[in-house]
């Protein structure tokens, strides 16, 4: 059934009893041309382009637990892609590009806001961070501004210019912005549900089946499951884990990374504000909560909760670069599991076992890829090698050096 | 207006009567007690709209009394979203409605309820974005205008924050009757005991609730235990614990301030959170969980109606009963929802106070007076099923619904510390397992409901913790009374017409949450992400057992295995303030700052350091810093370097440390000499550098960059963690002042200023080490050429900075010594082309890259970063740090600017400056390896997309052999 404000009101004189599930609930079938696995945005979003663009049909997602439950459900919603490295700007800016109209396309609205979104410069080396990454952006096609610390302040009328953390000027990216992110997950679900796909929930891959160093299937906690094609793992913070389940190990460390909300209020910012100094990235969510994260937590950790300090350690810069919030209340404080390689770009990769695919180490910043990594990610996979934009992130790059350091180059956290 | 509703003492445990204070709310004027709350306030004055709802704008009011919902929600001047039911009134206070079009009592947009039908759940996921943009350009700003509760006040004067850590042996979180028990008896055990409690006065629920008919008992055990506990615990009333972090750490806020507490051991006697009863109107203001009565009559003595009707499921309700029948409240009727509930004293006492009682019947709908603003009937119906009910029973009017169903145990701190929340069918309650080690519970969150239970659990969790408890306190004697069953199985009551609102704080009736479940979101999480159920600020106190009872039914699953969503901190709402804490801003000033001060000095920061930039008015910088790169070239300059890091290393292993920590040679360095440093990671990326002065064989002084010492020094302890190799470091940054004299008269000056030892090239030549005396002052001089000319730094004790700089400035008066700053420091530098780390190298910047091939020492087995080296000088270069210029008449590159080759970005600037002593512009830049030939053109974007070519130039720009600085 498709979702219009025509279905909304002919359902609604039906007690909406008659709406469809947004996606089947199937069982498992004994076998698919292509398993994914991970049932999150970007193992949906694969799915979804894989059946869509590249005529996949007889494709399963795998979920462990619920669709969206990993760190889809727990980031801060950010999509951005002024990025300084080429490789970066090209999966980042396609992804911007695929966000633009992802509603219409999928049917579903995942309420992207491209309201506009400002990187902080607070010391003269930021000032020259994002003159370069400014200027790179300029070369990539990719939309940036650079602002003075008045024009900053039209945006952001009651930040504090002379506090601590003094405002010396800004870069924006107005195609930026933020989007609901379960919606994202339920959206590319509905989707690729409609073209076919089987999302398999409650599903964990406990191993994979692999002859003649060929992957042939995964073992699954609904029993096994046998791949005629390929599989593709997208993992949210569980790389690692399903790496050496396949034999290999992934050059990745899993931190925490924390964020929370404030109560709602009524609407006070209207733009993304990212202070990437003193790791302090705020937005406020159309229901009115002030949406804040900050950095990782300084530990490797598989639980989904951070330490305490790190949430001092946020609130802190974000009461003196805002002192007017410092009256609202934190209404909730949660953590993610982020996989972190060590250039903190993505992999996404052939592996050591053929026919298998990884989809990985998106770090701190993977929500705003997750169109584009899905797309890029569908390419190679039905491909069987990385496509143009894929390409860069293999693995190899881990032994050949050829890094994509987007973090070392700029010192920009994703 | 008077106090109508106000009751005679002993009513009013917190009030004090002697103090009237009066407060505006929503425009006018009332009075209350200090010690009055807000919401209680406005009760005995009658009023009991006190805010709207999040969706449909229907009037709310009192709910809990306990601060643990958002209905009574209003807005301070400085203040969104305040809990009535916990801000204290204060003469003066004024306070407003919130999320209203309109008035409070008149709000327009409440007609969205009629539509209510046309938003089901998740419908904005539905519609809304056709045609392209239209979300953002027209529906998301509406929206976004209609959403929010309260308004951050721009204007807000600052507050003051602070914290605070405390230890104890054991933490007990909550202060009733399991909480003091156990405080007792962990005291008599020889235990440091904190006790937290998030009222205003000790004792719980000993404090409002009814145990016995006589209403004697509670009162007494309270007494009895807080003078058990008087002087031997830490008391922490008003004080919110709001999470359990790892290790038995516990934030704690109490007002302004927060207090991290790191405990041994924890005892969390949170008690129960009592829910509502789901039925059509059960939101309208006058309907109040049994609790909140309670706690309106005897916190506050105020009357909470006048004609109520109590629905129970257990013998707390007749305990509201009794205690509204003392209050002069009449009762219409009882609604247990138990057919044949066992005898209880306190129903036994209803009944024969003439009650009503209706068993195996709900209160199955409500009326509202005009406007939804009060409930003004009930309806008794008999029930005929799980949430359905037959015709019969009774409507009966009244301004009071009293909701007593059951209980949720307060769940959220044991679940943080990894319990586990399961369901016990038989007694239809979520029950706690799997404790932590270190953590018990105590009470009623222990299901301990009777006051005997209550202590002696109390006291049980502290003998689980591992204290040998007193004969006193060591009672095994079994409860003679049953436990109770508090909860019924169900609660929840669909109604044709909606409106059993099972969230009060999102608007969410029973039909959502089904129609949640219906469209595919029946995971608890996935239906609390759809329906936004428990999202709101009451964060599913009072929802999550509705919404799983209901997913259940839904999906045929049972209830233990439907759960609740994550218990996440805080467990109250707490200020952003409150974590961020007092605002602290550092700043360092060098032994000289008052004299640069003096001189007209403008500054910069260099971490938390502050530098003058240059001496001079700001409108004349550029000839102020082109004054002073002139006098260094040509006379004599000083600049106070005394923020460079500065680490002494000393020991039998000292230079095989620098060895390994540095990529050069150190051990065969002599004793008077002076080497560069250059430290690598372990990826082979140049980190720091400095220079390392041999004062003693076994005795090295090193500089490192201002910005980077602290880390070196972090660096140099973590790696000899490692080594083991007998060496001291320490970090002498601080203890030291430095100044440097540079220039051809640098010696003169010095000479003048009285130097104790032969300054002659011959007896102290360049890169020379000594200690000496300046001035009289004792001195460590290092003969080194950062700016290129002839040189002395001078470092001496900070104490004695300031007299160095006065000692200089009056011996180099007569040759006219010009004091510089790091604008000139950083063009005299980039003239030699000596890179600043950070600015000229980046996180990838290997020292094959920035021309420092020359100091990595080649036959050494090892140092900090050789490895990752070693791999990549086999790749090809890939980019390399190169000087520049261009006439003085061209766009002036800035650093960050892009070396452009064709479409692509081929590099970047990383130092640029027009040089005042070679009358050109002048810089340093990435380029790529085909790009480094002398003479090779590249292209520049400069401001505003503007295009400069600059001629790639052989470094260093200025006195190639380093003749001057060799004088």
């Amino acid at each position: 059934m498709k979702y219009s404000a025509f279905s909304l009101l002919s359902n609604a004189l039906t007690y909406h009893q008659h709406w469809r599930k947004a996606w089947r609930k199937p069982e498992p079938k004994k076998s698919y041309d292509f398993i994914i696995v991970g049932g999150g945005g970007h193992g949906l979003a694969t799915a979804y382009y894989l059946a869509k663009r590249y005529g996949g049909r007889n494709i399963a997602v795998l979920e462990k637990g619920w669709v969206g439950g990993g760190n889809t459900a727990r980031n801060t919603t950010i999509i951005r892609s002024n990025y300084l490295l080429p490789a970066s700007a090209a999966l980042y800016n396609h992804s911007v590009d695929l966000w633009h109209g992802l509603s219409n396309d999928i049917n579903f609205n995942v309420m992207f806001s491209p309201r506009g979104l400002l990187h902080l410069a607070h010391t003269v080396s930021d000032l020259r961070e994002i003159s370069r990454r400014g200027s790179a952006n300029y070369v990539h096609g990719v939309d940036a501004e650079i602002l003075t610390p008045e024009q900053v302040q039209e945006w952001v009328p009651f930040i504090n210019l002379h506090g601590r953390y003094p405002v010396l000027g800004a870069l924006l990216q107005r195609r930026g912005g933020v989007a609901r992110h379960d919606a994202v997950a339920w959206g590319f679900a509905r989707a690729a549900d409609a073209l076919g796909v089987d999302i398999i929930e409650n599903c964990e891959v406990t191993g994979f089946k692999i002859e003649d160093n060929t992957v042939i299937g995964v073992e699954t906690t609904r029993g096994a499951i046998a791949a005629n094609k390929r599989v593709g793992v997208v993992p949210a913070g569980h790389a690692g884990v399903l790496a050496e389940m396949a034999g290999f190990r992934l050059p990745i460390e899993t931190v925490p990374l924390q964020a929370f909300v404030s109560e709602p209020l009524a609407p006070v910012l209207d733009c993304v504000v990212m202070s990437n100094t003193v790791h302090a990235y705020i937005s406020q969510s159309d229901k009115g909560e002030l949406v804040i994260g900050g950095g990782s937590d300084p530990y490797n950790s598989y639980s989904q909760r951070g330490s305490f300090d790190q949430i001092e350690h946020v609130a802190g810069p974000i009461i003196e670069l805002y002192p007017i919030f410092s009256r609202v209340n934190i209404l909730r404080q949660w953590g993610g599991i982020t996989d972190i390689t060590p250039d903190r770009s993505p992999i996404l990769s052939a592996t050591p076992v053929k026919e298998l695919f990884f989809n990985c180490g998106w770090g701190t910043g993977g929500f705003k890829a997750t169109p584009g990594s899905g797309s890029a990610f569908a390419e190679t996979l039905a491909l069987g090698h990385a496509g143009t934009l894929a390409a860069p992130y293999a693995l190899s790059r881990f032994v050949n050096g050829d890094l994509v350091d987007e973090a070392a180059a700029a010192a920009v956290a994703h | 207006m008077t106090q109508d509703n106000r009751l005679p003492a002993p009513h009013g445990l917190l009030i004090d009567r002697q103090q009237t204070l009066t407060f505006k709310f929503d425009g006018r004027e009332y009075s209350g007690y200090a010690g009055d709350s807000i919401a209680s306030a406005l009760a005995a004055n009658n009023v009991w709209l006190l805010s709207r709802s999040f969706k449909y704008h229907r009037p709310r009011g009192i709910l809990t009394m306990a601060g643990q919902d958002a209905n009574t929600m209003v807005q301070l001047p400085d203040e969104p979203n305040v809990l009535a039911d916990r801000e204290a009134i204060r003469e003066g206070l004024i306070v407003e409605g919130q999320n209203y079009n309109g008035s409070l009592t008149n709000d327009r947009d409440m007609f969205v309820q009629n539509f209510a039908r046309f938003l089901p759940v998740g419908f904005y996921y539905k519609a809304f974005y056709k045609p392209k943009r239209i979300w953002e350009n027209f529906w998301e700003p509406y929206f976004r205008k209609k959403a929010g509760l309260g308004k951050v006040n721009e204007a807000a004067q600052e507050q003051y924050f602070d914290k605070k850590y405390e230890f104890c042996d054991i933490a007990i979180i909550g202060g009733g009757a399991a909480g003091l028990s156990a405080a007792a008896a962990a005291a008599d055990a020889g235990a440091d005991v904190i006790l937290i409690d998030e009222n205003p006065q000790l004792g719980g629920a000993l404090n409002y609730a009814r145990f016995d008919v006589e209403d004697s008992a509670a009162a007494a055990l309270r007494q009895q235990l807080l003078d058990k506990i008087a002087g031997r615990v830490r008391v922490f009333s008003n004080a919110v614990c709001n999470g359990w972090f790892a290790d038995h750490y516990l934030p704690v806020i109490c007002g302004n301030r927060l207090h991290k507490i790191r405990a041994k051991q924890c005892i969390v006697a949170g008690g129960n959170i009592e829910q509502p009863l789901v039925f059509h109107n059960n939101d309208l203001p006058g309907i109040m969980q049994g609790s909140a009565a309670q706690r309106l009559i005897k916190l506050y003595g105020v009357r909470p109606g006048s004609r109520a009707v109590v629905a129970t499921a257990n013998s707390a309700g007749y305990g509201v009963c009794l205690d509204l029948l003392d209050a002069g409240v009449s009762v219409a009727a009882v609604a247990d929802l138990r057919t044949d509930p066992p005898p209880h004293p306190l129903a036994q006492a209803v009944a024969e106070r003439n009650v009503k009682i209706w068993h195996g019947h709900t209160v199955y709908e409500a009326t509202p007076t005009a406007g939804y603003r009060h409930v003004s009937t009930a309806a008794i119906r008999p029930l005929s099923g799980r949430g359905t009910c037959s015709s019969g029973g009774d409507t009966l009017e009244c301004d009071l619904i009293c909701m007593s169903p059951g209980y949720m145990p307060a769940w959220q701190l044991p679940c943080q510390a990894g319990a586990q929340l399961g369901y016990d069918d038989t007694r239809a309650a979520f029950t706690l397992e799997n404790l932590p080690q270190g953590f018990a519970l105590a009470g009623a969150i222990n299901n301990s409901t009777t006051l005997a239970a209550a202590c002696r659990d109390g006291r049980r969790a502290v003998a689980t913790l591992g204290y040998s408890l007193t004969t006193e306190n060591n009672d095994n004697t079994s409860d003679e009374e049953a436990e109770e069953m508090i909860n019924t199985d169900w609660h929840i009551f669909p109604h044709p017409r909606g409106k059993e609102f099972v969230d009060f704080d999102e608007d969410l009736q029973v039909a959502d949450i089904l129609n949640a479940a219906a469209d595919g979101y029946d995971h608890v999480q996935l239906a609390k992400r759809y329906s936004t159920a428990g999202m709101g600020p009451s964060q599913g106190r009072h929802a999550a057992l509705s919404v799983a009872r209901l997913l259940a039914s839904a999906s045929g699953k049972s209830i233990a295995e439907t759960g609740i969503t994550t218990a996440r901190p805080p467990f109250a709402a707490e200020k952003l303030g409150v974590m961020g804490g007092r605002h602290f801003n550092p700043e360092r000033h060098t032994a000289m700052h008052q004299q640069h001060i003096a001189l007209g000095a403008q500054f910069m920061p260099a971490g938390l350091w502050l530098r003058p930039a240059y001496y001079g008015e700001p409108h004349a910088r550029q000839q102020c810093i082109e004054k002073e790169v002139l006098a260094v070239r040509n006379n004599v300059g000083m600049v106070d370097v005394s923020t460079l890091g500065g680490l002494e290393i000393c020991g039998s292993d000292a230079g095989e440390f620098l060895n390994r920590i540095y990529t050069g040679s150190f051990t065969k360095q002599a004793v008077g000499r002076t080497r560069y440093v250059a430290m690598c990671n372990e990826q082979g990326v140049v980190i720091d550098d400095g220079v390392a002065c041999r004062l003693h064989e076994q005795h090295y002084y090193v500089t490192a960059t201002t910005s980077g010492v602290d880390n070196v020094y972090r660096n140099m302890l973590r790696w000899n963690a490692q080594w083991c190799l007998d060496v001291d470091i320490s970090n002498v940054s601080a203890a030291w002042a430095a100044v440097n004299v540079a220039g051809v008269k640098a010696r003169e000056v010095l000479q003048r200023a009285g130097c104790d030892i032969d300054l002659s090239t011959e007896a102290f030549s360049y890169m020379a080490v000594k200690t000496a005396t300046v001035a009289g002052i004792p001195a460590r001089l290092i003969r080194v050429g950062f700016v290129g000319e002839m040189g002395y730094e001078i470092h001496v004790p900070a104490t004695f900075g300031n007299a160095l700089w006065q000692a200089l400035t009056a011996a180099g008066a007569e040759f006219n010594i010009q004091p510089f700053g790091v604008e000139a420091q950083r063009l005299l530098r980039l003239e030699k082309a000596h890179i600043i780390i950070g600015q000229d190298t980046d996180s990838m910047s290997f020292p094959h890259e920035v021309n420092l091939e020359w100091a990595l020492a080649k036959n050494k087995p090892f140092f900090v970063g050789a490895r990752a080296f070693e791999i990549v000088s086999k790749r090809p270069l890939q980019r390399r740090l190169v000087g520049f210029s261009l006439p003085a008449d061209s766009p002036k590159p800035k650093e960050a600017h892009l070396v452009i080759s064709g479409e692509a970005m081929s590099g970047r600037v990383t130092s640029c400056e027009y040089s005042p002593t070679l009358n050109k512009i002048i810089g340093m830049a990435y380029v790529t390896p085909q790009q480094t030939e002398i003479g090779t053109t590249i292209n520049i974007r400069t401001d505003g997309g503007v295009m400069a070519a600059a001629q790639v130039e052989a470094l260093p720009f200025y006195d190639a052999e380093g003749a001057r600085q060799k004088l």
